[in-house]
């Protein structure tokens, strides 16, 4: 079991015909990934590695039945492109784009409020359920099935942890990069929420960084609803005071948003925190015995 | 993105809401023929990004053209130190000139997104030209806020509330409710992140004006404001952070000898972080982009190495889609296009990292691998002279 996408996921690339679309579109189909529809306006009719492309992506959802749409049009035409899947009514929608403005995202996230659909990102390396669908940019070969599931705002940072679970032998059952951004479609607590509920997870690895309060509302669930075992690490721990750490959403603002709070709230919460990033597989491991 | 309170306030202008009125100098002769046109007393302001002028002398109350002359003058070109700028304090290279107006009482407005709730926030108090965090930890019921729907924007009855909850009546309530609306049409227009009148003044005749101001813009958004880049003063940021965002690279300067070159921006935190746990201090943060690239990892050494606190470099690269042996090549290649003085740990992890650090060791450069965050991070901390 997994959550969000697995072996029915049909995908529609939004942006399939730029470079980093074509790209990342053959190695999600090289890992096994269903990719069956690509959408360019203006270039319809056209196909990409025999994927058809359409100029809509209502179009697409209706000829090819495709459930999810992974976008990779750039920032400019994000919002367009999110609104324009939730529309056609598929029911996840992963944004890889970096530098969407954040008024862009406040809108679309407003508009898609009382959608059906879940949206992963922006910025985010997307969604991968090893073994069955990788939706995104994330090394796939680094991952492994198994029953840890795996939540973060981060690329790299992302491949480090599930890179030290796999060499331990531990698993994922989904890993899920959020975003940098400050507004993002889906949330530490959505997630937590889906693994809390899915029966092929037994523990859930969280990796949070400075900025926002997103962690500190995800250690009041997991406090209050939370039935498996959490393993987090925040990084950001030796960041200065109101510097934009790469990631827009990366900034200790007005002395809020530090490492110090976040790991205080998530312990006092039951988390288990990892204070090195070269332990979080170990500490996984720790928690999985017990 | 920030910029100076005069450019803010002539954006507050273009948008019909009222401020305090002056010139900008950039001599204490063009300050004292603005205090002259002016007349009688005038307030002679520091032009730099950071906070807390006031309390670090940046902002002088004076009568005339020749005080302003001399306020003026021990300011430009002195460094103004506050509790924002650090220790070497920030150079002022301008001045604000304005008329001293009559003030009845001093409130703050602020407005920023908040992300809990993934909407613009405004927020108001009574507690005027005091720090808003400080007002949010000690007394947070004086704080009044409304958060605006992005569907319809903000209602009138949100800016009623803030002006009736901050005590104002009559016109001059309704002149700050209309401050209010017009200060969220120019927040949304020009894709602003934090907007802060502090204060925000009611006249001895009833008016309301802003004192001070306070824009930062979204830097994502800055592709559709050409008209907001051109307001941006290099002068006020780190050479080396201005250098770096010019190769697109994202770099922060810090403090430690131990030199970061990591991809990916929560890696490169992480990387920060596990050098501190290691004994050493980072010297900067520095995400070279998920390519790690001949080019960018040139760059990026360029502007590590220009750091002369920086005693040893801990290259840490995830090579995912990007094979190690790739990377491995361009680091090489990098550190022969730059004279490396240093010691260089290089840590490798992903598609074939064996044959990437096969490749580090057998260059013949200053070299060292490692297999291991943790085991990379003790290396480079030691290389740079062991533990503190």
């Amino acid at each position: 079991m997994s959550i969000l996408v697995g072996k029915d996921t049909r995908i529609v690339v939004q942006g399939i015909t730029g470079r980093e679309g074509t790209f990342h579109t053959r190695q999600c189909v090289d890992y096994g990934s269903a990719v069956v529809a690509g959408v360019t306006p203006g270039k319809g009719g056209q196909d990409m590695d025999k994927i058809p492309v359409f100029n809509t992506v209502a179009e697409a959802v209706r000829e090819t039945g495709a459930n999810a749409s992974l976008i990779f049009v750039p920032p400019a035409f994000c919002q367009d492109a999110i609104l324009e899947a939730a529309e056609a009514g598929v029911e996840l929608v992963v944004c890889i784009t970096e530098g969407i403005p954040t008024l862009d995202m406040v809108k679309a996230k407003e508009a898609i409020r009382y959608n059906s659909i879940r949206l992963v990102g922006p910025n985010c390396p997307g969604v991968i359920t090893p073994g069955e669908c990788k939706m995104g940019i994330m090394p796939g070969f680094i991952h492994k099935p198994g029953d840890v599931g795996v939540i973060s705002r981060s690329g790299t940072l992302t491949y480090e942890a599930v890179a030290q679970l796999t060499e331990l032998g531990i698993g994922q059952s989904t890993c899920i990069g959020i975003g940098g951004d400050p507004v993002i479609g889906s949330t530490f607590i959505d997630l937590l929420r889906l693994f809390n509920g899915d029966p092929g997870t037994r523990a859930v690895v969280m990796i949070g960084e400075i900025g926002g309060s997103a962690e500190e509302e995800a250690a009041a669930y997991i406090r209050d609803e939370m039935t498996k075992p959490v393993v987090s690490f925040i990084a950001g721990q030796t960041a200065p005071p109101g510097k934009r750490m790469g990631h827009a959403g990366a900034i200790i603002a007005g002395g809020k948003g530090t490492a110090a709070e976040k790991i205080k709230a998530l312990e006092e919460a039951g988390v288990t925190v990892s204070h090195s990033p070269a332990d979080i597989g170990t500490k996984i491991a720790e928690v999985l015995a017990e | 993105m920030k910029i100076h309170e005069y450019q803010a306030k002539e954006l507050l202008r273009e948008f019909g809401i009222p401020t305090t009125e002056g010139g900008v100098a950039n001599s204490p002769k063009e300050a004292a023929a603005i205090a002259k046109g002016l007349g009688g007393r005038v307030v002679v302001k520091a032009q730099i990004h950071a906070g807390g002028r006031g309390k670090g002398g940046g902002v002088k109350v004076v009568n005339g053209e020749r005080e302003a002359e001399a306020a003026a003058e021990a300011m430009l070109g002195k460094p103004l130190i506050t509790y924002q700028t650090g220790p070497e304090g920030q150079i002022v290279s301008k001045v604000l000139v304005e008329g001293a107006v009559g003030i009845a009482s001093e409130l703050y407005l602020g407005m920023v997104v908040d992300r809990a709730s993934e909407r613009v926030a405004f927020m108001a108090s009574t507690e005027g030209g005091v720090e808003i965090e400080k007002v949010a930890a000690e007394t947070p019921d004086k704080i009044l806020k409304e958060f605006v729907d992005p569907g319809v924007g903000l209602m009138p009855y949100q800016a009623r509330n803030l002006a009736y909850g901050l005590g104002l009546e009559g016109k001059t309530a309704s002149a700050a409710a209309s401050f209010i609306m017009k200060l969220y049409r120019l927040f949304i227009e020009k894709d602003c992140s934090l907007a802060e009148i502090n204060p925000l003044i009611i006249t001895d005749k009833g008016d309301v004006m802003a004192l001070d101001a306070k824009l930062n813009f979204d830097d994502n958004a800055l592709y559709r404001h050409q008209e907001l880049v051109d307001l941006r003063d290099l002068s006020e940021e780190d050479p080396s952070e201005v250098r770096a965002s010019e190769f697109g690279l994202s770099y922060i300067k810090l403090d430690g000898n131990v030199g970061c070159m990591v991809n990916g921006a929560g890696l490169a935190m992480a990387t920060m972080d596990i050098i501190k746990l290691a004994g050493g201090e980072p010297a900067n943060f520095l995400d070279v982009g998920g390519g790690a690239s001949e080019e960018s990892v040139t760059n990026a050494f360029k502007i590590i190495l220009s750091d002369e606190n920086v005693r040893a470099v801990l290259v840490n690269i995830f090579g995912g889609i990007v094979r190690c042996d790739i990377v491995a090549q361009g680091v090489i290649a990098a550190a022969k296009n730059v004279d490396l003085k240093v010691p260089v740990v290089v840590r490798l992890e992903g598609t074939n990292a064996d044959e990437g650090l096969r490749l580090i060791e057998k260059s013949g450069l200053n070299f060292e691998t490692a297999k291991g965050l943790r085991a990379a991070a003790q290396k480079a901390v030691a290389a740079a002279g062991g533990v503190k």
